[in-house]
């Protein structure tokens, strides 16, 4: 039988929100562990920063905040839905919040560089 | 969090996800602006502690911050294991009941070294 | 291959054995997807199963799935889904397939059921007639979902009813929203117990592919949410099990 593809802009906002979310998921442990640092080894911290002057790993800082961004304004969008009065420019606000996270992500790499 | 699926506790689960939500919604706007005025020339040890260090008022902040991550993001990571993984509910609960001690337990043990650089004060 | 004839792929089987057979059918202006398959059971193999009534958008019988959207095939023009000439027609997703084009809409009904979507008198003849105003929010809110007529595009549409056989669907919930919105009914604490949950509205991802896919513009999205903000009302006040 024919699978079914449902390709419509809400699909993939939910599709975004959850991937970002299981990212972040992963990656707050290891923050939180990289902020003990900061206080109880502070070399090993700016050490731990000085690697991370590294593109790559400016790179990845960057999708990490557009990840953030990205599952911050989709979920304000759900909260919008499930709470606020129905508006029918559904499409538009999908793509607004896809814009407000690439915005972020921009936004943070011109500062971190 | 025991392992029965009772309906009052998921109506439960979903308004405490979704009021967790709400507060992460403020805090993380206010937590990506900080960070992107302060990666600005670096960012050193030095410079986290002396912004966050015994300040009362980012203490609360970040403690709160904690707090609703410990909700919010264990209830989600539910839904995800329920519906793409074959593990049993029980096994799905606990889970993600260990989950939500050990990111509150590491996020508190962050707030506390700041907290106590002010001398606990 | 000519312009005025369309290649259809067909599903011949039921939902575990089959294949598509495809069939040459002349083109003509105007026609439909139900006009089609109609053509192709009269004139080329009768052996063809599939269902329709009122051929107008009236009852929703001819529901299926054309180039992979569920769609209402009498309402489904040729010229819009298939401008290279080329139609696949299926059965609706997520339901059993008795044979060919035909499902079995037993659950689907059977959720409706489940979820409650039974309206509860609380009056006899002898009592007066509730006053209702149509401009009152709850009966507003019931109007806008009460126009469904249980074609299944939005269950065959829905992901989570895909991935999950006991949800219980947007239809079913849609219609357990116009209930909770209406004041006459006495079974309401009975139907929040039956649509909150895993298998009920806690399930919605809000995906909306019931909402592309609703025939009637109804939003069993938006009624679901209603059913999620009743069901946490309901669980703060400890009425739930």
């Amino acid at each position: 039988m024919s699978g079914q593809h449902r390709n419509h802009a809400n699909y993939w906002a939910f599709i975004v929100h959850r991937v970002s979310g299981i990212a972040l998921a992963l990656f707050l442990p290891v923050h939180f562990q990289v902020l003990l640092l900061a206080v109880r080894k502070p070399a090993s911290f700016d050490g731990f920063t000085a690697w991370a002057e590294a593109p790559l790993v400016k790179l990845a800082e960057t999708a990490l905040i557009v990840l953030l961004a990205a599952h911050l304004t989709g979920g304000l969008r759900l909260l919008a839905i499930e709470f606020l009065p129905w508006r029918d420019w559904q499409k538009s606000v999908v793509a607004i919040t896809a814009g407000i996270s690439l915005a972020a992500g921009l936004i943070y790499l011109l500062n971190v560089t | 969090m025991s392992g029965d699926r009772n309906v009052q506790t998921e109506a439960r689960l979903w308004l405490a996800q979704r009021v967790s939500a709400m507060i992460l919604g403020l805090a993380v706007v206010v937590h990506l602006g900080t960070i992107i005025v302060a990666v600005q020339g670096g960012l050193s040890a030095a410079e986290i502690v002396g912004r966050i260090g015994g300040n009362p008022l980012w203490i609360a902040f970040y403690a709160v911050f904690v707090i609703a991550i410990a909700v919010h993001a264990p209830i989600g990571l539910r839904s995800i294991l329920n519906e793409m993984t074959s593990l049993s509910p029980r096994r799905v609960d606990l889970l993600c009941f260990i989950a939500a001690a050990f990111l509150a337990v590491m996020g508190y043990r962050v707030v506390r070294d700041f907290y106590l650089i002010g001398g606990g004060a | 291959m000519s312009e005025d004839t369309l290649t259809v792929s067909v599903w011949r089987g039921d939902g575990e054995k089959g294949a598509y057979m495809d069939y040459q059918v002349p083109r003509m202006e105007s026609q439909t997807v139900l006009d089609v398959i109609t053509y192709i059971q009269r004139r080329l193999d009768n052996s063809l199963s599939y269902r329709y009534a009122c051929r107008v958008g009236m009852c929703g019988s001819c529901a299926m799935t054309v180039n992979g959207k569920p769609r209402w095939t009498c309402r489904t023009h040729v010229s819009k889904v298939a401008p290279d000439g080329k139609l696949t027609v299926a059965p609706l997703r997520s339901m059993n397939v008795v044979k060919d084009l035909s499902v079995e809409m037993t659950e689907f009904f059977d959720k409706w059921a489940r979820a409650e979507g039974k309206f509860h008198p609380t009056k006899t003849r002898k009592d007066d007639f509730e006053k209702v105003s149509p401009t009152e929010r709850k009966r507003k809110q019931a109007s806008a979902g009460i126009e469904c007529i249980g074609c299944g595009v939005c269950y065959s549409a829905c992901d989570v009813v895909s991935w999950k056989p006991d949800y219980l669907g947007p239809a079913a919930l849609n219609r357990a929203w116009t209930l909770v919105n209406d004041t006459r009914d006495g079974g309401q604490k009975a139907r929040l117990q039956a649509i909150a949950g895993d298998a009920g509205c806690h399930a919605c991802h809000s995906q909306q592919g019931c909402v592309e896919g609703c025939p009637k513009h109804l939003n069993p999205t938006a009624s679901i949410a209603g059913l999620k903000r009743a069901a946490a009302m309901a669980a703060l006040k400890g009425e739930l099990k």
